[in-house]
């Protein structure tokens, strides 16, 4: 019971550091929210007895963090305000109408789902308690990454390395010269 | 359900902003707090009250022991890897832009197209 309130009281805190986000002026006070908000991520994994994402998200946020400032830092903080248009209107008006119908069938679908913590074990529970004996591994979330889904881990490097190669074709600054 | 319902608002505050905003940067911020709101819904699914973390020190899981779902974190360790691969592949982009158009308004960029 106590877990739950402590989720609502980050959650609540995390929802106001979005709409801080996204209606800053400094672009710099937006990253520094959205740094917010992936911190309060990591203290609710571990709430939620998610140790290892808990590491993976306080590094993963804190890289990008340090990209976007190294971005401001190459570029300008402040965000350039023109009066408002016609189409910021239009805009304003499909993203609430938009929220407001995905939020009508959002309640009307999660009536399905187990309550929150009353969730059954299906198709894990032969990775609960067969991991140590098939794999070895007392970690069970490595032993799933690692063993029984080794070639979806596989997949996600071959994505790294297609985005690394990407990111790097799009900085390179001089292209290659044919000399003849 | 309370927390389903948080955590959905969450990810149409992200959702607002992607649609609203001008500014490449607060695009790349709102894509952020959409990819969180998701990560937090499914590990919220997979959470047994009660239940310890996947992590065993001794070498026998009893039973009748309540262990939390490591499946959605084994996915969701696989999302929150790939979500920075493809930020800072995006803030990539965003500073050849700026290089290119001295601005992150993309309604500017839109108009000083060549």
């Amino acid at each position: 019971m106590n877990t739950e309130i402590y989720l609502t009281i980050i959650l609540i805190i995390m929802i106001i550091l979005a709409l801080t986000a996204i209606h800053a002026k400094d672009l710099l006070s937006a990253v520094i929210a959205q740094g917010g908000i992936g911190y309060g991520l990591v203290i609710c994994f571990l709430l939620l007895k998610a140790p290892d994402l808990a590491i993976v998200q306080i590094v993963a946020e804190t890289i990008t963090i340090i990209i976007m400032v190294a971005v401001l830092h190459d570029s300008t903080r402040f965000e350039m305000r023109c009066p408002t248009c016609r189409r910021d209107i239009i805009n304003l008006t499909s993203a609430l109408i938009l929220g407001a119908t995905l939020l009508y069938f959002f309640v009307d679908a999660i009536s399905v789902l187990p309550p929150f913590g009353e969730h059954t074990l299906r198709m894990s529970a032969n990775y609960v308690y067969d991991a140590i004996e098939k794999t070895g591994a007392t970690n069970l979330v490595k032993g799933v990454l690692w063993d029984f889904r080794a070639l979806d881990t596989l997949g996600e490097a071959a994505v790294l390395f297609t985005t690394a190669m990407g990111v790097l074709a799009i900085l390179r600054l001089k292209g290659r010269v044919k000399n003849n | 359900m309370t927390l389903y319902i948080l955590c959905f608002i969450l990810f149409l505050t992200g959702l607002y902003g992607l649609l609203i905003s001008r500014n490449i940067i607060k695009i790349v911020i709102s894509l952020t707090i959409v990819e969180i709101s998701i990560f937090l819904m499914l590990i919220l699914i997979g959470y047994i009250s009660g239940g310890i973390a996947p992590v065993i020190f001794q070498q026998e899981v009893p039973q009748h022991q309540a262990v939390v779902d490591p499946l959605p974190q084994t996915m969701v360790l696989t999302a929150i890897v790939i979500a920075l691969a493809t930020n800072s592949m995006i803030l990539a982009m965003a500073i050849r832009l700026y290089k290119k158009y001295g601005t992150f308004d993309i309604h500017e960029i839109n108009k000083l197209k060549g």
